[in-house]
């Protein structure tokens, strides 16, 4: 991406002495893997056309701890946990973004016990929220128009948090001709990453998942798999990969569609 | 002698009813052997639930064709039973269909009753064909074998003899037949005892008669040993369900309590107890048997009805690994009446065994196979949470253990080194800007 973005950090803020709208949780993923790092510069793109006041918290961001949890390591979450909204609650962070929706699940459900209770909304969420105010307008002539587009919904989106319309009012928006794959909202394929899979050797048995969920998404001959998780966009653009498709068919986050289409 | 009938019949209701009111007793203590756990807030919403799913059955008809019919047989179920009230009554007191003076309404019941009893014949007909002629994979996994397979099948059988015995009842009782009202279903069955002496009809329907209430009764009591225990505690396990969004997990209260003693600068890690505390055991964290679950949790593997729609939607199961969600419950429940046989034979105190629910019953594999995805809790039509009796397994596995894969141990260590999955440096978390 050759413009320059502008990311202001929390730190920077308070220096200032001004309070931004919105935190921007960009996850671990979002921070260090290069695939999703370029899902978290596009939502940045978004942010600064619609000049949303935000800030990251850069260096003082630290896992959520959503993985440690669902390897069954409590302490390890809790630790994250309690280190992360000390450092949320000394900001006075109110609202919270996130491209993750593992971030979104942990912060939004599993933090407020823990003294950690902000408005928590998934990217597509707030993306949505930004169009209906009109701070953001999607041409309707844009590069994607027409095209084939099927949803992967991410569980911990979906399932987890019943979010299943947020990312497809602006897939509908983007004028893209949307087509569901068999097993999606309530009864979508998990890609296979969740559950602290993403970081271990699946155990045996004669298939990877997400080769099975993409032979799902190929049903539909879509010309883009769009999905709103970096782990589901791994796992997805392997099995693509997988299934030799990928000079066919790419594997897109909602706020990359939006971010891009001219 | 007059009134042997009505005392032998006595006898059987009371020996039924009381059998089974035994092994409640004994069902209820089990689930008690799990942790507490409170389930005492919103009752509204829990009660909606409860009418929602399990009188509602909303959840079912996600699968029509299973849905419907399971309808039918549930329904059928219900309502036949009214009937059961006329067979106590006249059975006790010796009267013959009480109830039949209450003019033409007794024919309208009747004639339901036996609509719905042909509609429950042919359902089950069809669902037992479902299971042993197309063999839906469902119904065929590794778990489906042995007991729980003919358990699904003499439950079939049981409806499809109870039904005919109802219809046949009625088909042979000639001043039924001559009221010839509510007779719908069983006027056709008339012509195949054409030809008996009315002494023969009598005998007949006096033998289904009583064959159709002790059938009954041995139904009642084998639903303890059976996966059919849904029908009565679907109502319950429905209200006690989790509220919460699904991706939310517990978080652990003893955890909490230990990670805010770390994080609390005033606490002095040194400090000795306070004198003559006793040195509270620390509490066991997850579970590795049935004691650390909670007794929800206890519940929902006594609920389970094997149906397999949870281990139909899970990735792990439909990529051929060894996790089957529905597996997870039917081993608890194995396990919990393992230790409930164990406490009863050792005058009401469990004696260690040398087992365990972990290792003996489910593996580690299974276990590390699930991706928490929440696809066999949304597809439960009883809201059954295998989940979290896995996540609670899981907990034990590394808190207690150190057991985790190696690759999780990696993982873990980098999330305590760098606050990140993976190796990199916290320092380079915002390097993605400039790149």
């Amino acid at each position: 991406m050759s413009e320059v973005l502008n990311v202001p950090t929390m730190a920077e803020c308070m220096a200032e002495g001004r309070q931004p709208e919105i935190l921007f949780w960009v996850g671990s993923a979002g921070s260090y893997d290069d695939r999703a790092k370029k899902i978290t510069k596009a939502f940045v793109k978004i942010l600064n056309k619609a000049n949303v006041d935000f800030a990251v918290l850069g260096t003082e961001e630290s896992c959520t701890g959503d993985v440690a949890k669902r390897a069954g390591n409590e302490f390890l979450f809790q630790m994250q946990a309690v280190t992360n909204i000390e450092v949320l609650n000394a900001y006075q962070v109110k609202r919270i973004v996130t491209a993750c929706p593992h971030s979104y699940n942990t912060l939004k459900n599993e933090y407020p016990q823990l003294g950690g209770q902000y408005k928590v909304q998934h990217h597509t969420e707030f993306i949505n929220e930004l169009i209906k105010s009109g701070r953001l307008t999607i041409e309707g002539e844009n590069t994607f128009k027409g095209k084939r587009v099927t949803f992967h919904d991410p569980c911990y989106l979906g399932r987890a948090n019943e979010v299943y319309e947020a990312p497809r009012a602006l897939l509908q928006t983007l004028g893209v001709e949307l087509v569901e794959m068999k097993r999606h909202r309530k009864t979508a394929l998990c890609c296979g990453a969740g559950g602290a899979q993403m970081f271990k050797e699946p155990e045996k048995g004669d298939k990877d998942i997400n080769v099975l969920r993409t032979e799902d998404a190929l049903q539909t001959q879509p010309n883009i798999i769009a999905t709103g998780c970096p782990y589901c966009n791994t796992m997805m653009t392997d099995g693509v990969k997988a299934k030799e498709k990928e000079n066919e068919i790419t594997v897109l986050d909602v706020a990359e569609l939006i971010a891009n289409a001219q | 002698m007059e009134y042997l009938p009505n005392i032998l019949f006595a006898i059987i209701l009371v020996a039924g009813i009381g059998y089974f009111a035994k092994n409640v007793k004994k069902l209820i203590r089990n689930i008690k052997l799990g942790r507490d756990v409170d389930v005492s807030d919103n009752k509204s919403e829990r009660f909606k639930n409860m009418a929602m799913i399990a009188l509602g059955q909303s959840k079912m008809v996600r699968r029509p064709i299973a849905g419907i019919l399971h309808i039918i047989v549930y329904l059928g179920f219900i309502i036949i039973n009214i009937e059961v009230l006329e067979i106590i009554i006249d059975g006790l007191f010796g009267t013959h269909r009480i109830f039949s003076g209450i003019g033409a309404t007794y024919g309208v019941l009747i004639g339901t009753f036996e609509v719905l009893a042909l509609l429950v014949f042919v359902a089950v007909i069809i669902f037992w064909i479902r299971r042993n002629v197309i063999k839906l994979k469902r119904f065929w996994k590794s778990e489906m074998t042995a007991w729980p397979k003919n358990d699904g099948n003499f439950i079939l059988y049981f409806e499809m003899v109870l039904m005919t015995l109802f219809l046949v009842m009625n088909a042979t009782d000639v001043h039924f037949q001559t009221m010839n009202s509510g007779n719908v279903i069983s006027q056709f069955i008339v012509p195949w005892f054409n030809g008996l002496s009315e002494g023969t009809l009598h005998l007949i329907e006096r033998s289904t008669w009583w064959l159709h209430i002790v059938g009954i009764l041995v139904f009642l009591n084998y639903l303890y040993f059976s996966k059919h225990l849904h029908i009565l505690l679907a109502f319950p396990n429905t209200y006690y369900a989790k509220l919460t969004p699904k991706g939310q997990l517990n978080n652990l209260e003893s955890v909490t309590k230990e990670v805010k003693m770390m994080m609390d600068p005033n606490v002095d890690p040194f400090a000795a107890p306070p004198e003559g505390a006793e040195a509270a055991m620390p509490e066991k964290f997850g579970a590795s048997d049935v004691q650390d679950l909670n007794w929800v949790q206890l519940l929902n593997a006594y609920t389970c009805t094997e149906c397999g729609r949870c281990t139909s939607e899970c990735p792990a199961n439909l990529t051929g690994k060894k996790l089957s969600p529905r597996k997870i419950m039917m081993d608890t429940r194995d396990r919990l009446e393992e230790v409930g046989k164990n406490i009863d034979a050792n005058g009401g105190e469990f004696k260690d065994d040398g087992k365990q629910l972990l290792g003996d019953y489910i593996s580690n594999e299974e276990l590390w196979a699930c991706t928490t995805c929440n696809a066999c809790v949304e597809a439960c039509p009883v809201s059954i949470d295998p989940l979290s009796i896995i996540l609670e397994m899981r907990r034990y596995l590394v808190m207690e253990q150190s057991a985790a894969p190696t690759e999780l141990n990696t993982m873990m260590t980098n999330i305590e080194n760098n606050g990140a999955p993976w190796p990199y440096n916290q320092m380079d978390r915002l390097n993605w800007k400039d790149e």
